[in-house]
């Protein structure tokens, strides 16, 4: 098969093949399944949240509230489910997380799809009104008892083992969770007529609604499928790290745009693939947990991620412009 | 509009409509608390207190205005306030530092505007999507501000830094002087001059501004070195308020400058945008802050009316129900 270079899918996957081999030469210990375990489990999250942020940019929008929807959904799924049904199953309380991230998510799609207003300005409006409206009437206290289906969750394991230096280490069952929720997406964009409208309108909004497609319709199923996995990300980081903590989370917004944009997927919407977003936050993780390996001390993580997001959109952006240099 | 009064012609802008609500948001907290909000040292303490995020607003605005963002502001604030810090902190000798100081800030405002240029280059030059570089480059304007001091506080600055964000002049506190100084600069800047006109000709139209022979590379250059210079000036007056700089001040600020700006009635896809407005919704915001930090309103409660202010005036601003649709 032969690589193509003005893909940002190969350029990321070149870039992790190289800072794994560079970190496995200077600490031979990286090449563990210690290591791959921990980097799976920092990416579950992540993964999550990321593939409802490229779907959005696929749509040609941008959602920067999805963070704020996640914490407030993994306090009031855990208030609620405490106070009302502590019987609620580890799937159920998965289930009640989704469905309020969805009902938030609608919130966002009233307001972009109904009202018609910018998406950025929307959510970011919708980011400081769902963290405000949590911190300020439900509450500003972590939660440190879950309720029984969280805690359930939250021990589900799906594979453990020991090291050989007798340490432990484990794979969450989440990780299912992410790995199915990347391959509903992709059936979704990429089996579905619903996906190729959400194609359709990220590459223009008028093409899309003059060959009969529901544009609003279609952005309102977005931002409520946002929403929900926003929810679903956020029910399993407070099963993961066993306590609910409103001040998490907010503030890895713009962390999580830039994994999705570094694999591939444009602002302008209508472009990019599932793929590209699984490389970017790969890479994303992995320079956020193994840069000391090379050598590199932590401080220097923002440095490193700037400079690949600026790499990464820089040289298909220049490659761009020369090509069409070349054709004038 | 067939109703010719005044409040009715007001209420068909952006900008008047916001000066309804600057005012009713004023006149509303001093009934609320007539004895506290209307007395002198709130009013002092709110003007020492909103130039520097609405100094990062204007940064703000100018880039918005060629329909970019600029991300960097608050990376390129804490940067600058940095190596001003660390200047100062080296250098300072006997006496109380005037000299030392004055250099430092030159170097940090020439600093902003290299950073501003490093932006320029990036959007103007290789064709990256503004909220991308100047994303990429606040990542690494806040790093090299974290690497050099290693996530800590740069303290023992000259009793003269205090005087830029601490001291009156005729009563009137300094850094709302210095942020009226730079808001009306500015608009002179962009509705006086060929440079202005230029910046609102591309936000409204890019492939007719270079049709019109305008020099684009040229202009958004300067657009994005104004920005640093101004997120620069902004550092300096965090830093003096402070006494300290540090990598992590003002983070939140970020999105309350796109906010103010967005709230201002600035277009945040290029072509409209007046500073008065952006003025006015910084008023705005500080009276209903300060009025409802007053009444007793915890500061989780500021962000969530922050937020249901910014949508209601963008559903008032674009919304027409009886419009016909296009």
């Amino acid at each position: 098969m032969k690589l193509d270079w003005t893909r940002n899918e190969t350029l990321v996957a070149v870039v992790i093949l190289g800072f794994c081999v560079l970190a496995a030469l200077s600490d031979p210990g990286f090449l563990s399944v210690a290591t791959l375990t921990d980097l799976l489990r920092n990416g579950i999250v992540l993964g999550v949240f990321a593939v409802g942020v490229f779907v959005v940019l696929v749509s040609g929008g941008i959602d920067v509230s999805f963070t704020a929807v996640a914490a407030f959904t993994m306090y009031v799924t855990a208030m609620t489910l405490n106070a009302l049904m502590p019987w609620m199953p580890w799937w159920g309380a998965l289930a009640v997380g989704m469905a309020v991230g969805g009902l938030l998510g609608a919130i966002n799609g009233v307001l972009i799809a109904g009202f018609g207003l910018p998406t950025l300005i929307v959510t970011l409006g919708t980011l400081s009104v769902f963290r405000g409206f949590m911190l300020t009437f439900i509450g500003q206290k972590q939660i440190t008892t879950l309720p029984p289906g969280m805690r359930e969750f939250g021990r589900m394991m799906l594979l453990r083992g020991e090291n050989a230096d007798g340490s432990f280490y484990s794979l969450h069952a989440a990780f299912v969770v992410t790995v199915l929720v990347v391959v509903l997406t992709w059936f979704i964009l990429n089996r579905t007529m619903l996906g190729r409208a959400i194609y359709a309108i990220g590459g223009s909004v008028e093409s899309a609604r003059r060959i009969g497609i529901n544009v609003r319709g279609v952005q309102f199923f977005v931002y409520v499928y946002v929403g929900v996995l926003a929810g679903l990300a956020g029910t399993i980081h407070a099963s993961m790290a066993r306590v609910a903590n409103p001040f998490d989370l907010v503030g890895l917004e713009l962390s999580v745009i830039a994994a999705v944009v570094l694999g591939g997927a444009r602002l302008a919407g209508g472009y990019g693939t599932l793929t590209g977003t699984v490389l970017g936050v790969a890479l994303i993780v992995l320079v956020r947990n193994s840069l000391i390996v090379l050598g590199i001390p932590s401080t220097f993580q923002s440095i490193a991620i700037g400079c690949l997001i600026l790499i990464g959109t820089g040289l298909p952006a220049w490659q761009a412009r020369r090509a069409a240099a070349r054709a004038a | 509009m067939t109703d010719n009064s005044p409040l009715a012609r007001l209420m068909t802008s952006p900008e008047g409509r916001l000066a309804v609500i600057a005012v009713a948001v004023f006149a509303l907290m001093s009934v609320l608390s007539p004895d506290r909000f209307l007395s002198l040292q709130n009013m002092t303490s709110m003007a020492f207190q909103f130039p520097e995020f609405a100094i990062l607003a204007l940064a703000m605005t100018v880039t918005m205005l060629t329909g970019g963002i600029d991300l960097s502001v608050v990376g390129i604030a804490n940067m600058t306030a940095i190596i001003a810090a660390m200047i100062m902190t080296r250098l300072t000798g006997a006496g109380d530092g005037t000299a030392v100081m004055l250099l430092a800030l030159a170097a940090s405002l020439a600093l902003g505007m290299l950073a501003g240029l490093f932006n320029g280059l990036l959007v103007a030059n290789l064709g990256l999507p503004p909220i991308l570089a100047t994303l990429g480059s606040g990542l690494i304007f806040t790093g090299i501000a974290i690497a050099l001091t290693g996530g800590s506080a740069v303290m023992g600055l000259p009793p003269a830094m205090a005087w830029i964000g601490n001291s009156t002049i005729l009563g009137i506190p300094t850094p709302l002087i210095l942020f009226a100084v730079l808001a009306g600069a500015l608009s002179l800047l962009l509705t006086r001059t060929a440079f202005g006109l230029k910046v609102q000709m591309y936000g409204a139209n890019p492939l007719a501004a270079r049709f019109a022979a305008i020099d684009i590379t040229g202009m958004l250059i300067r657009v994005y070195v104004l920005s640093g210079a101004l997120a620069a000036i902004a550092g300096m007056v965090v830093m003096s308020r402070a006494n300290s700089a540090k990598a992590d001040y003002g983070s939140s600020y970020l999105l309350l400058a796109v906010l103010i700006a967005v709230l201002g009635g600035v277009n945040p896809y290029g072509g409209y945008g007046r500073i008065i407005g952006v003025v006015l919704a910084v008023l705005a915001m500080q009276f209903l802050s300060s009025g409802l930090n007053m009444i007793g309103v915890s500061n989780f409660a500021r962000e969530l009316i922050w937020g249901a202010l910014l949508i209601f005036v963008m559903i008032v601003n674009t919304w027409r129900p009886f419009a016909r649709r296009t």
